[in-house]
Protein backbone atom coordinates (compact mmCIF):
# COMPACT_ATOMS: atom_id res chain seq x y z
CA UNK A 1 0.00 0.00 0.00
CA UNK A 2 1.21 3.76 -0.26
CA UNK A 3 0.80 6.18 2.29
CA UNK A 4 -2.09 8.01 0.99
CA UNK A 5 -5.79 6.74 -0.66
CA UNK A 6 -6.58 9.49 -2.88
CA UNK A 7 -8.29 7.85 -6.15
CA UNK A 8 -9.06 4.47 -7.05
CA UNK A 9 -7.00 4.84 -10.07
CA UNK A 10 -4.12 4.38 -7.87
CA UNK A 11 -4.65 0.97 -6.65
CA UNK A 12 -4.05 -2.05 -8.54
CA UNK A 13 -6.52 -5.06 -8.72
CA UNK A 14 -4.45 -6.53 -5.66
CA UNK A 15 -4.47 -3.28 -3.83
CA UNK A 16 -8.47 -3.60 -3.90
CA UNK A 17 -8.34 -7.26 -3.17
CA UNK A 18 -6.02 -6.87 -0.34
CA UNK A 19 -8.46 -4.16 1.06
CA UNK A 20 -11.53 -5.84 1.10
CA UNK A 21 -10.32 -8.92 2.94
CA UNK A 22 -8.71 -7.32 5.42
CA UNK A 23 -12.03 -5.44 5.76
CA UNK A 24 -13.74 -8.84 6.29
CA UNK A 25 -11.61 -9.51 9.02
CA UNK A 26 -13.17 -6.36 10.79
CA UNK A 27 -16.19 -6.96 10.15
CA UNK A 28 -15.83 -10.24 12.27
CA UNK A 29 -14.38 -7.77 14.86
CA UNK A 30 -17.41 -5.64 14.44
CA UNK A 31 -19.72 -8.45 15.28
CA UNK A 32 -17.59 -9.08 18.47
CA UNK A 33 -19.13 -7.69 21.94
CA UNK A 34 -15.87 -6.12 22.52
CA UNK A 35 -16.15 -4.00 19.12
CA UNK A 36 -12.43 -2.10 19.85
CA UNK A 37 -9.06 -3.99 19.31
CA UNK A 38 -5.48 -2.09 20.01
CA UNK A 39 -4.31 -2.00 16.48
CA UNK A 40 -3.18 2.05 16.20
CA UNK A 41 -3.44 2.70 19.64
CA UNK A 42 -1.14 5.93 20.14
CA UNK A 43 -2.03 6.89 16.22
CA UNK A 44 -4.16 9.65 15.84
CA UNK A 45 -6.37 11.02 12.91
CA UNK A 46 -8.03 14.18 12.10
CA UNK A 47 -11.04 14.74 10.62
CA UNK A 48 -11.27 17.46 8.41
CA UNK A 49 -14.59 18.41 6.52
CA UNK A 50 -14.76 21.23 4.52
CA UNK A 51 -18.51 20.29 3.33
CA UNK A 52 -21.27 18.88 5.29
CA UNK A 53 -21.13 15.33 5.89
CA UNK A 54 -23.27 13.04 8.63
CA UNK A 55 -22.49 9.64 7.79
CA UNK A 56 -19.14 9.34 6.18
CA UNK A 57 -17.85 11.82 8.86
CA UNK A 58 -19.47 9.40 11.86
CA UNK A 59 -17.99 5.93 9.50
CA UNK A 60 -14.61 7.62 9.53
CA UNK A 61 -14.78 8.41 13.37
CA UNK A 62 -16.10 5.00 14.52
CA UNK A 63 -13.76 3.57 12.00
CA UNK A 64 -10.94 5.49 13.94
CA UNK A 65 -12.30 4.44 17.48
CA UNK A 66 -12.85 0.84 16.97
CA UNK A 67 -8.73 0.62 15.71
CA UNK A 68 -8.20 2.41 19.21
CA UNK A 69 -6.76 6.26 17.31
CA UNK A 70 -7.71 9.41 19.21
CA UNK A 71 -9.58 11.30 16.38
CA UNK A 72 -10.37 15.23 16.76
CA UNK A 73 -13.21 16.54 13.84
CA UNK A 74 -12.37 19.79 12.45
CA UNK A 75 -15.63 21.20 10.84
CA UNK A 76 -14.95 24.23 8.80
CA UNK A 77 -18.12 26.56 10.34
CA UNK A 78 -16.12 26.39 13.67
CA UNK A 79 -12.95 26.72 12.51
CA UNK A 80 -10.29 29.01 11.71
CA UNK A 81 -10.12 28.48 7.66
CA UNK A 82 -13.48 31.02 8.32
CA UNK A 83 -10.98 33.54 9.60
CA UNK A 84 -8.98 33.21 6.27
CA UNK A 85 -5.87 30.39 7.08
CA UNK A 86 -5.39 29.32 3.93
CA UNK A 87 -5.20 25.19 3.19
CA UNK A 88 -1.64 24.93 3.69
CA UNK A 89 -1.27 27.07 6.65
CA UNK A 90 -4.54 24.69 8.04
CA UNK A 91 -2.57 21.62 7.27
CA UNK A 92 0.76 22.63 8.47
CA UNK A 93 -0.98 23.57 11.41
CA UNK A 94 -2.68 20.44 12.03
CA UNK A 95 0.67 18.37 11.30
CA UNK A 96 2.58 20.40 14.14
CA UNK A 97 0.30 18.37 16.60
CA UNK A 98 1.72 14.88 15.32
CA UNK A 99 -1.43 13.76 13.20
CA UNK A 100 -0.84 10.45 11.55
CA UNK A 101 -4.25 10.48 9.41
CA UNK A 102 -6.07 13.54 7.86
CA UNK A 103 -9.04 12.13 6.39
CA UNK A 104 -10.62 15.27 4.17
CA UNK A 105 -13.70 15.91 2.27
CA UNK A 106 -13.93 18.99 0.34
CA UNK A 107 -16.19 20.61 -2.08
CA UNK A 108 -13.06 21.58 -4.57
CA UNK A 109 -11.93 18.39 -6.58
CA UNK A 110 -8.51 17.67 -6.35
CA UNK A 111 -8.12 19.09 -2.85
CA UNK A 112 -7.01 15.39 -1.06
CA UNK A 113 -4.26 15.12 -3.97
CA UNK A 114 -2.75 18.44 -3.31
CA UNK A 115 -2.41 17.99 0.24
CA UNK A 116 -0.98 14.86 0.18
CA UNK A 117 2.18 16.58 -1.95
CA UNK A 118 2.75 19.15 0.85
CA UNK A 119 1.87 16.54 4.35
CA UNK A 120 3.59 13.81 6.03
CA UNK A 121 0.57 12.50 6.93
CA UNK A 122 -1.40 9.43 5.36
CA UNK A 123 -4.19 11.57 3.55
CA UNK A 124 -7.30 9.93 2.53
CA UNK A 125 -10.21 11.37 0.46
CA UNK A 126 -13.85 10.87 1.95
CA UNK A 127 -15.04 13.24 -1.02
CA UNK A 128 -13.70 15.56 -2.84
CA UNK A 129 -15.94 17.83 -5.29
CA UNK A 130 -17.30 15.72 -8.05
CA UNK A 131 -14.22 13.93 -8.38
CA UNK A 132 -13.80 10.97 -6.22
CA UNK A 133 -14.90 9.20 -3.43
CA UNK A 134 -12.96 6.10 -3.00
CA UNK A 135 -14.00 4.42 0.14
CA UNK A 136 -17.55 4.28 -0.77
CA UNK A 137 -16.55 2.26 -4.30
CA UNK A 138 -14.63 0.06 -2.12
CA UNK A 139 -17.29 -0.30 0.72
CA UNK A 140 -19.94 -0.91 -2.32
CA UNK A 141 -17.05 -3.19 -4.12
CA UNK A 142 -17.68 -5.19 -0.92
CA UNK A 143 -20.59 -5.35 -0.82
CA UNK A 144 -21.47 -6.98 -3.96
CA UNK A 145 -18.64 -9.37 -3.17
CA UNK A 146 -20.21 -10.44 -0.36
CA UNK A 147 -23.23 -10.95 -1.89
CA UNK A 148 -22.59 -12.12 -5.19
CA UNK A 149 -18.71 -13.93 -4.84
CA UNK A 150 -17.45 -11.80 -7.40
CA UNK A 151 -17.51 -8.65 -9.79
CA UNK A 152 -16.06 -9.69 -13.11
CA UNK A 153 -19.29 -10.35 -15.67
CA UNK A 154 -22.07 -8.97 -13.14
CA UNK A 155 -24.11 -6.60 -14.96
CA UNK A 156 -24.09 -2.87 -12.44
CA UNK A 157 -26.51 -0.73 -13.43
CA UNK A 158 -25.56 2.93 -11.81
CA UNK A 159 -28.72 4.98 -12.22
CA UNK A 160 -29.38 8.81 -11.47
CA UNK A 161 -27.21 11.43 -11.47
CA UNK A 162 -23.72 10.46 -12.66
CA UNK A 163 -22.79 14.15 -13.60
CA UNK A 164 -22.58 15.17 -9.87
CA UNK A 165 -21.27 12.19 -8.11
CA UNK A 166 -18.04 10.88 -7.05
CA UNK A 167 -19.59 8.09 -6.16
CA UNK A 168 -20.15 7.09 -9.35
CA UNK A 169 -17.22 8.02 -10.71
CA UNK A 170 -15.38 5.91 -7.91
CA UNK A 171 -17.46 3.05 -8.38
CA UNK A 172 -16.68 3.24 -12.19
CA UNK A 173 -13.22 3.18 -12.21
CA UNK A 174 -13.14 0.58 -9.47
CA UNK A 175 -15.82 -1.77 -10.80
CA UNK A 176 -14.56 -2.02 -14.10
CA UNK A 177 -11.07 -2.18 -13.35
CA UNK A 178 -12.39 -5.70 -11.69
CA UNK A 179 -14.23 -7.16 -14.59
CA UNK A 180 -17.66 -5.63 -14.30
CA UNK A 181 -20.04 -4.78 -17.27
CA UNK A 182 -21.11 -1.23 -16.19
CA UNK A 183 -23.74 0.35 -17.55
CA UNK A 184 -24.71 4.04 -16.43
CA UNK A 185 -28.27 4.87 -16.83
CA UNK A 186 -29.47 9.06 -16.63
CA UNK A 187 -30.91 11.93 -18.23
CA UNK A 188 -28.45 13.30 -20.94
CA UNK A 189 -28.25 16.40 -18.96
CA UNK A 190 -26.90 14.34 -16.04
CA UNK A 191 -24.03 12.49 -17.92
CA UNK A 192 -20.68 14.14 -17.68
CA UNK A 193 -18.91 15.12 -20.93
CA UNK A 194 -16.03 12.27 -22.26
CA UNK A 195 -17.79 9.63 -19.97
CA UNK A 196 -18.22 7.27 -22.62
CA UNK A 197 -14.02 6.78 -23.26
CA UNK A 198 -14.38 4.84 -19.82
CA UNK A 199 -15.26 1.74 -20.51
CA UNK A 200 -19.05 1.81 -19.39
CA UNK A 201 -22.42 1.15 -21.78
CA UNK A 202 -24.53 4.60 -21.92
CA UNK A 203 -28.37 3.91 -21.77
CA UNK A 204 -31.01 7.11 -21.65
CA UNK A 205 -33.97 4.28 -20.67
CA UNK A 206 -33.96 2.88 -17.23
CA UNK A 207 -36.17 0.16 -19.00
CA UNK A 208 -33.51 -0.59 -20.80
CA UNK A 209 -30.33 -0.26 -19.04
CA UNK A 210 -31.57 -2.37 -15.68
CA UNK A 211 -32.48 -5.20 -17.94
CA UNK A 212 -30.97 -8.91 -17.18
CA UNK A 213 -28.79 -5.85 -14.08
CA UNK A 214 -27.43 -8.20 -10.93
CA UNK A 215 -26.91 -5.22 -9.17
CA UNK A 216 -28.74 -1.85 -9.59
CA UNK A 217 -27.05 1.52 -7.77
CA UNK A 218 -29.23 4.09 -6.81
CA UNK A 219 -27.68 7.50 -6.91
CA UNK A 220 -28.75 10.66 -4.69
CA UNK A 221 -30.15 13.17 -7.03
CA UNK A 222 -27.99 16.22 -4.73
CA UNK A 223 -30.51 18.96 -4.08
CA UNK A 224 -27.96 21.34 -3.51
CA UNK A 225 -25.94 20.81 -6.28
CA UNK A 226 -29.29 21.35 -8.61
CA UNK A 227 -28.83 25.14 -9.60
CA UNK A 228 -27.73 25.05 -13.37
CA UNK A 229 -31.52 23.81 -14.73
CA UNK A 230 -30.69 19.49 -15.21
CA UNK A 231 -33.91 18.31 -13.90
CA UNK A 232 -37.72 20.09 -14.61
CA UNK A 233 -39.09 18.76 -10.94
CA UNK A 234 -38.36 15.82 -9.00
CA UNK A 235 -41.81 14.27 -9.84
CA UNK A 236 -40.98 14.26 -13.22
CA UNK A 237 -37.48 12.79 -12.50
CA UNK A 238 -38.63 9.83 -10.36
CA UNK A 239 -41.66 9.27 -12.76
CA UNK A 240 -38.81 8.33 -15.60
CA UNK A 241 -35.80 7.51 -13.44
CA UNK A 242 -36.82 6.87 -9.80
CA UNK A 243 -36.52 2.94 -9.40
CA UNK A 244 -39.61 1.29 -8.18
CA UNK A 245 -40.89 -1.91 -8.14
CA UNK A 246 -42.15 -2.68 -11.40
CA UNK A 247 -39.81 -0.84 -13.63
CA UNK A 248 -37.13 -3.43 -11.31
CA UNK A 249 -39.16 -6.39 -12.99
CA UNK A 250 -36.64 -6.75 -16.22
CA UNK A 251 -33.48 -7.01 -13.74
CA UNK A 252 -32.24 -10.39 -12.68
CA UNK A 253 -34.57 -11.61 -9.85
CA UNK A 254 -32.03 -11.67 -7.63
CA UNK A 255 -30.53 -8.27 -8.09
CA UNK A 256 -29.63 -6.70 -5.00
CA UNK A 257 -30.11 -2.46 -5.17
CA UNK A 258 -27.52 -0.12 -3.40
CA UNK A 259 -27.93 3.55 -2.42
CA UNK A 260 -24.89 5.42 -0.63
CA UNK A 261 -26.92 7.65 1.34
CA UNK A 262 -29.16 10.08 2.11
CA UNK A 263 -31.72 8.60 0.39
CA UNK A 264 -34.57 10.75 -1.42
CA UNK A 265 -37.45 8.60 -1.48
CA UNK A 266 -39.68 8.85 -3.91
CA UNK A 267 -37.14 10.67 -5.97
CA UNK A 268 -34.16 8.30 -7.20
CA UNK A 269 -35.80 5.45 -5.23
CA UNK A 270 -39.19 4.33 -4.10
CA UNK A 271 -40.01 3.06 -0.52
CA UNK A 272 -41.15 -0.01 -1.91
CA UNK A 273 -37.46 -1.10 -3.50
CA UNK A 274 -35.40 0.87 -0.37
CA UNK A 275 -37.52 -1.38 2.04
CA UNK A 276 -37.68 -4.74 0.11
CA UNK A 277 -35.40 -7.98 0.79
CA UNK A 278 -33.19 -6.62 -2.89
CA UNK A 279 -31.82 -3.89 -0.76
CA UNK A 280 -28.46 -4.34 0.90
CA UNK A 281 -28.58 -0.56 1.95
CA UNK A 282 -27.82 -1.02 5.63
CA UNK A 283 -25.09 -3.81 4.55
CA UNK A 284 -23.59 -1.15 3.48
CA UNK A 285 -23.49 0.87 6.38
CA UNK A 286 -21.85 -1.42 8.12
CA UNK A 287 -19.43 -2.91 5.24
CA UNK A 288 -18.20 1.08 4.87
CA UNK A 289 -17.19 0.83 8.59
CA UNK A 290 -15.47 -2.36 8.17
CA UNK A 291 -13.60 -1.00 4.97
CA UNK A 292 -12.40 2.31 6.63
CA UNK A 293 -10.98 0.13 9.04
CA UNK A 294 -9.04 -1.86 6.59
CA UNK A 295 -7.45 1.13 4.89
CA UNK A 296 -6.73 2.86 8.19
CA UNK A 297 -5.12 -0.37 8.92
CA UNK A 298 -3.21 -0.72 5.60
CA UNK A 299 -2.19 2.66 5.44
CA UNK A 300 -0.41 2.79 8.99
CA UNK A 301 2.86 0.83 8.17
CA UNK A 302 5.72 2.87 9.02
CA UNK A 303 6.98 4.82 6.16
CA UNK A 304 10.64 4.12 5.90
CA UNK A 305 11.37 5.00 2.52
CA UNK A 306 9.14 8.43 2.47
CA UNK A 307 11.06 11.70 2.13
CA UNK A 308 8.45 13.68 2.80
CA UNK A 309 8.73 16.68 0.64
CA UNK A 310 7.25 18.12 -2.58
CA UNK B 1 26.69 -5.84 -3.09
CA UNK B 2 24.95 -7.61 0.16
CA UNK B 3 24.37 -11.24 -0.56
CA UNK B 4 22.26 -14.00 1.55
CA UNK B 5 23.51 -18.22 0.68
CA UNK B 6 21.37 -20.50 1.99
CA UNK B 7 24.17 -22.75 3.16
CA UNK B 8 22.18 -25.44 4.65
CA UNK B 9 18.55 -27.09 5.36
CA UNK B 10 17.92 -29.68 7.47
CA UNK B 11 15.21 -32.26 8.11
CA UNK B 12 14.34 -31.91 12.02
CA UNK B 13 11.02 -33.84 12.11
CA UNK B 14 9.43 -35.83 9.39
CA UNK B 15 5.20 -36.72 9.27
CA UNK B 16 5.75 -39.86 11.37
CA UNK B 17 7.94 -37.42 13.88
CA UNK B 18 5.06 -35.01 13.90
CA UNK B 19 2.38 -37.47 14.01
CA UNK B 20 3.84 -39.09 17.37
CA UNK B 21 4.30 -36.02 18.80
CA UNK B 22 1.21 -34.57 18.47
CA UNK B 23 -0.40 -37.59 19.79
CA UNK B 24 1.71 -37.14 22.96
CA UNK B 25 1.39 -33.71 23.15
CA UNK B 26 -2.57 -34.45 23.11
CA UNK B 27 -2.25 -37.34 26.10
CA UNK B 28 -0.33 -34.72 28.30
CA UNK B 29 -3.20 -32.18 28.10
CA UNK B 30 -5.92 -34.77 28.51
CA UNK B 31 -4.25 -36.11 31.33
CA UNK B 32 -2.79 -32.83 32.99
CA UNK B 33 -6.31 -31.77 32.79
CA UNK B 34 -8.01 -35.01 33.63
CA UNK B 35 -10.26 -35.27 30.71
CA UNK B 36 -11.50 -32.91 28.42
CA UNK B 37 -13.95 -31.43 29.58
CA UNK B 38 -14.55 -27.23 29.42
CA UNK B 39 -11.74 -27.73 27.30
CA UNK B 40 -11.42 -25.73 23.51
CA UNK B 41 -8.18 -25.48 21.47
CA UNK B 42 -7.61 -21.74 19.80
CA UNK B 43 -4.87 -22.55 17.43
CA UNK B 44 -3.18 -19.08 16.48
CA UNK B 45 -3.07 -17.76 12.76
CA UNK B 46 -1.26 -19.12 10.66
CA UNK B 47 1.10 -22.34 11.23
CA UNK B 48 -1.10 -22.62 14.95
CA UNK B 49 -4.54 -23.80 12.98
CA UNK B 50 -3.65 -27.11 11.41
CA UNK B 51 -1.74 -28.32 14.67
CA UNK B 52 -4.99 -26.69 16.86
CA UNK B 53 -7.36 -28.88 14.73
CA UNK B 54 -5.27 -32.10 15.07
CA UNK B 55 -4.26 -32.04 19.05
CA UNK B 56 -8.13 -31.63 19.47
CA UNK B 57 -9.25 -34.26 17.00
CA UNK B 58 -6.44 -36.58 18.79
CA UNK B 59 -7.89 -35.13 22.33
CA UNK B 60 -11.58 -36.15 21.03
CA UNK B 61 -10.68 -39.53 20.61
CA UNK B 62 -8.98 -40.64 23.62
CA UNK B 63 -11.41 -39.08 25.54
CA UNK B 64 -14.43 -39.84 23.40
CA UNK B 65 -16.07 -36.11 23.50
CA UNK B 66 -16.30 -33.44 21.22
CA UNK B 67 -13.37 -30.96 21.84
CA UNK B 68 -13.98 -27.83 19.48
CA UNK B 69 -11.59 -25.74 18.44
CA UNK B 70 -10.96 -22.58 17.02
CA UNK B 71 -8.80 -19.82 14.32
CA UNK B 72 -7.44 -16.30 16.13
CA UNK B 73 -5.66 -13.93 13.96
CA UNK B 74 -3.52 -12.08 16.00
CA UNK B 75 -2.53 -8.65 13.61
CA UNK B 76 -4.44 -6.26 15.18
CA UNK B 77 -2.52 -6.91 18.58
CA UNK B 78 1.02 -7.36 17.47
CA UNK B 79 3.87 -4.83 18.72
CA UNK B 80 5.30 -4.41 15.95
CA UNK B 81 2.78 -2.45 14.02
CA UNK B 82 4.96 1.24 14.02
CA UNK B 83 8.12 -0.29 12.50
CA UNK B 84 6.77 -2.61 9.94
CA UNK B 85 7.27 -1.61 6.46
CA UNK B 86 4.05 -3.37 5.17
CA UNK B 87 1.22 -4.56 7.61
CA UNK B 88 0.77 -8.27 8.14
CA UNK B 89 -2.16 -10.18 5.91
CA UNK B 90 -5.17 -10.49 8.41
CA UNK B 91 -6.13 -13.93 8.23
CA UNK B 92 -9.68 -15.08 9.75
CA UNK B 93 -10.34 -15.50 13.37
CA UNK B 94 -13.43 -17.60 14.24
CA UNK B 95 -14.36 -18.36 18.00
CA UNK B 96 -17.35 -20.04 17.22
CA UNK B 97 -17.90 -20.70 20.93
CA UNK B 98 -18.06 -19.15 24.57
CA UNK B 99 -14.79 -18.76 26.12
CA UNK B 100 -15.63 -17.56 29.28
CA UNK B 101 -14.78 -19.98 32.11
CA UNK B 102 -12.84 -22.66 29.44
CA UNK B 103 -10.18 -23.61 29.95
CA UNK B 104 -7.99 -22.98 26.26
CA UNK B 105 -5.64 -24.88 24.84
CA UNK B 106 -3.76 -21.78 22.87
CA UNK B 107 -1.42 -23.79 19.93
CA UNK B 108 0.84 -22.25 17.97
CA UNK B 109 3.73 -23.86 15.86
CA UNK B 110 6.49 -22.20 17.10
CA UNK B 111 7.72 -20.26 20.15
CA UNK B 112 10.61 -17.37 20.05
CA UNK B 113 10.26 -14.04 20.87
CA UNK B 114 7.02 -14.70 23.18
CA UNK B 115 5.42 -11.78 21.69
CA UNK B 116 2.96 -13.76 19.02
CA UNK B 117 1.58 -15.34 22.61
CA UNK B 118 1.34 -12.37 24.52
CA UNK B 119 -0.93 -10.33 21.70
CA UNK B 120 -3.08 -14.02 21.10
CA UNK B 121 -3.54 -13.48 25.44
CA UNK B 122 -4.70 -9.84 24.74
CA UNK B 123 -6.46 -10.74 21.44
CA UNK B 124 -8.43 -13.73 23.64
CA UNK B 125 -9.20 -11.74 26.07
CA UNK B 126 -11.09 -9.60 24.25
CA UNK B 127 -13.69 -12.33 23.55
CA UNK B 128 -14.13 -13.12 27.12
CA UNK B 129 -12.71 -14.47 30.83
CA UNK B 130 -11.05 -17.92 30.10
CA UNK B 131 -11.07 -19.46 33.71
CA UNK B 132 -7.14 -20.51 32.44
CA UNK B 133 -5.15 -20.21 28.98
CA UNK B 134 -2.39 -23.44 28.62
CA UNK B 135 -0.09 -23.05 26.22
CA UNK B 136 0.88 -25.52 23.41
CA UNK B 137 3.23 -25.35 20.66
CA UNK B 138 5.48 -28.08 18.44
CA UNK B 139 8.77 -26.32 19.01
CA UNK B 140 10.46 -23.97 21.21
CA UNK B 141 13.70 -22.21 19.52
CA UNK B 142 14.84 -20.53 22.65
CA UNK B 143 15.40 -16.66 22.37
CA UNK B 144 12.22 -15.38 24.62
CA UNK B 145 11.94 -11.37 24.86
CA UNK B 146 9.05 -11.88 27.25
CA UNK B 147 8.43 -14.15 30.19
CA UNK B 148 6.13 -15.96 28.87
CA UNK B 149 6.84 -20.31 28.47
CA UNK B 150 4.76 -23.19 27.26
CA UNK B 151 2.97 -26.17 29.15
CA UNK B 152 3.37 -28.30 26.29
CA UNK B 153 6.18 -28.61 23.97
CA UNK B 154 6.48 -31.20 21.00
CA UNK B 155 10.22 -30.40 20.71
CA UNK B 156 12.93 -28.12 21.80
CA UNK B 157 15.14 -27.18 19.42
CA UNK B 158 17.94 -24.32 20.60
CA UNK B 159 18.74 -22.15 17.58
CA UNK B 160 20.99 -19.25 16.61
CA UNK B 161 18.89 -16.06 15.76
CA UNK B 162 20.01 -16.31 12.33
CA UNK B 163 18.70 -19.66 11.91
CA UNK B 164 14.84 -20.20 10.30
CA UNK B 165 12.45 -22.66 11.27
CA UNK B 166 10.00 -23.91 9.07
CA UNK B 167 7.08 -25.91 10.09
CA UNK B 168 4.73 -27.41 7.11
CA UNK B 169 1.47 -29.03 7.42
CA UNK B 170 -0.23 -31.02 4.77
CA UNK B 171 -3.16 -28.92 4.92
CA UNK B 172 -1.80 -25.99 3.80
CA UNK B 173 1.60 -26.93 2.59
CA UNK B 174 0.86 -30.57 1.23
CA UNK B 175 3.47 -32.54 3.31
CA UNK B 176 4.07 -32.80 7.21
CA UNK B 177 7.96 -31.32 7.63
CA UNK B 178 9.93 -29.53 10.08
CA UNK B 179 13.25 -28.10 8.97
CA UNK B 180 15.83 -25.57 9.75
CA UNK B 181 17.96 -22.94 7.56
CA UNK B 182 21.02 -21.64 8.15
CA UNK B 183 21.58 -18.45 6.70
CA UNK B 184 25.07 -16.84 6.30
Amino acid sequence: MYKDLISIKDLSTQDIDLIISTAISFKEVLQRDIKKVPTLRGKTAINLFFEPSTRTKTSFELAQKRLSTDVINFTVPTSSVVKGESLFDTIKTIEAYGVDFIIIRHQSSGVPYLVSRFANASIINAGDGINEHPTQALLDTFTIIERKGAVAGLNIAIVGDIFHSRVARSNIYCLTKLGANVRLIAPNTLLPKGIENENVHIYTNLDKGIKDADVIMTLRIQKERQSGGFLSTTEEYFRFWGLTRKKMASAKPDVIVMHPGPMNRGVEIASEVCDSLHSVIYDQVVNGLAVRMAVLYLLSSAKLNYTGSL
Amino acid sequence: MLCFNVVMKKELLNENDIGRIISRMAHEIVERNRGCKGLNVVGIQQGGVALASRIAQKMSAIENIEVPSASLDISFYRDDLDIRKTQPVVRKTNVPFDINGKTIILVDDVIYTGRTVRAAMGALMDFGRPAQIQLAVLIDRGHRELPISADYIGKNIPTSKAEIIKVLFKERDQVDQVYIQRVE
